[in-house]
């Protein structure tokens, strides 16, 4: 260690990556559940500095990605109703739905409004009086204390035409299941710094307590990925299993304690349909009866029934670390960005979309 | 989607907004889920809202990891 303050970065990443080939010693699976992850491992090549014996996988960590089809259908019948502002997260615009998407719908002209905060949706209920405006809400511990922070404005300031569908998600809950499946398997998780950020790190404890996976929460930077791989590789080695966090300028262990206590006041937990992962019990945040006026799927008569996922494609499959993009035969032909059939094509941080921009040799689809 | 990117707060609008610059960009943010959060602090924004404030690294934990790792990897050889 003490001539790694000295060293360039480049220099880092080499001795992290020689330790990781030395420390590695059977095969070993670890899969990331953060989309920002995901992106960051593709874009500076960092699987190319791994040890062959370790398979590092991309899991469910991208919110877009694992929006079941029947919520994608409901937002899309939600931008066709009358009256209605659909104002969405610009990741969601392009997802197909089992008949168009957002962005299709926005051309046949349609009210659909990409928002960057929570709290501009919000802004068009104030200034647009006339309409109701649904905020389409996805997302994770992360995004869910802000769509719970502007219901709270909502119900303050009286407005009657803002409402949420309302399709956030739990992450602890998604990798219990993962966890549990006999297919795929893992020796680690890479934990969501994000998502940490607010849920601290006691609700990963059953993960190494009863399941026996290293855990550690990491940063985005390569080096600080490299350094969550080593200490995952460190546990297993060990077999001292922890929830180790490398990311403690912005994890807490005890997360935000704010930001939940909005959660808690305005979401419930109820089961939720996982694209490629089925119903996973008590995943979903549900808007508590309390604040039923701001539930679009209350409010409004929108369907959401079970819909098969497209045609050919292997989503859930890749979104359980079960095959990479490259085994999907609809990745790079018929779904690529510009095309994408299924969600892990179309948001920037899904792993096919990731895979397909960054990989080595690969062609960069946004150029032509 | 769960990008979140470094901010300093510039200045507050009232209690729980404020502007926020990330690089040369400013933005309105909201600092709701950040009660403490005070003018200079840099907080890491998600989707408009300030989540938390970044600290300096905890070098002393990366560096245990590291001795650790470096140890059982066998270096310095």
């Amino acid at each position: 260690m003490q001539d790694t303050p000295s060293n360039t970065p480049r220099e880092r990443i080499a001795k992290l990556s020689r330790a990781l080939d030395r420390i590695v010693d059977r095969r070993i699976k670890v899969m990331e559940v953060c989309g920002t992850h995901t992106v960051s491992i593709f874009r500076q090549g960092l699987r190319s500095l791994l040890p062959a014996s370790l398979e590092l996988v991309s899991g469910p960590g991208c919110p877009v990605c694992v929006t079941d089809q029947a919520e994608i259908d409901a937002a899309v019948s939600l931008a066709r109703m009358e009256g209605i502002t659909v104002a969405t997260y610009g990741d969601m615009i392009k997802v197909p739905g089992s008949g168009t998407s957002l962005l299709e719908e926005r051309s046949r002209g349609m009210d659909v409004r990409v928002v960057t905060s929570a709290d501009q949706a919000l802004s068009l209920a104030r200034n647009c009086r006339d309409r109701t405006v649904v905020l389409i809400a996805v997302g994770f511990e992360t995004t869910a204390p802000a769509t719970a922070s502007v219901i709270l404005d909502a119900r303050s300031e009286g407005l009657e035409n803002f409402l949420v569908l309302d399709l956030h998600k739990s992450v602890p809950p998604a990798l219990k299941t993962l966890a549990s499946d006999p297919l795929v398997k893992l020796d680690a998780f890479l934990l969501p710094g994000h998502v940490s950020v607010i849920t601290g790190l006691t609700p990963y404890r059953f993960l190494p307590e009863e399941h026996g996976i290293a855990c550690a929460v990491a940063g985005f930077e390569a080096e600080e990925i490299m350094i969550g791989l080593l200490e995952t590789a460190r546990q297993v080695k060990t077999g001292r299993l922890a929830v180790a966090s490398l990311y403690s300028r912005a994890v807490r262990p005890e997360g935000n304690p704010a930001a939940r206590a909005v959660i808690e006041k305005v979401f419930t937990y109820a089961d939720a349909p996982w694209r490629g992962l089925g119903i996973i019990p008590s995943s979903g945040y549900v808007i508590r009866e309390e604040f039923a006026q701001f539930d679009a799927l209350k409010r409004l008569d929108i369907p959401l029934s079970a819909v098969p996922p497209p045609e050919g494609c292997l989503c859930g499959e890749v979104l359980r670390g079960l095959i990479e993009p490259p085994s999907c035969p609809l990745f790079g032909c018929e779904c690529t960005p510009n095309h994408p059939v299924g969600p892990c094509m179309v948001s920037t941080e899904g792993s096919c979309a990731a895979f397909l921009k960054f990989h080595q040799g690969g062609d960069n689809p946004w150029e032509d | 989607m769960c990008l979140a990117i470094p901010h300093r707060i510039i200045s507050f609008i009232g209690s729980n907004r404020a502007i926020a610059l990330a690089g040369a960009v400013e933005t309105e943010i909201r600092t709701d889920l950040v009660p403490d959060a005070a003018v200079d602090d840099v907080v890491i924004v998600h989707a408009g809202f300030a989540i938390e404030k970044l600290r300096q690294e905890d070098g002393a934990e990366l560096e245990k990891i590291w001795k650790e790792v470096t140890e059982l990897a066998g270096y310095p050889e």
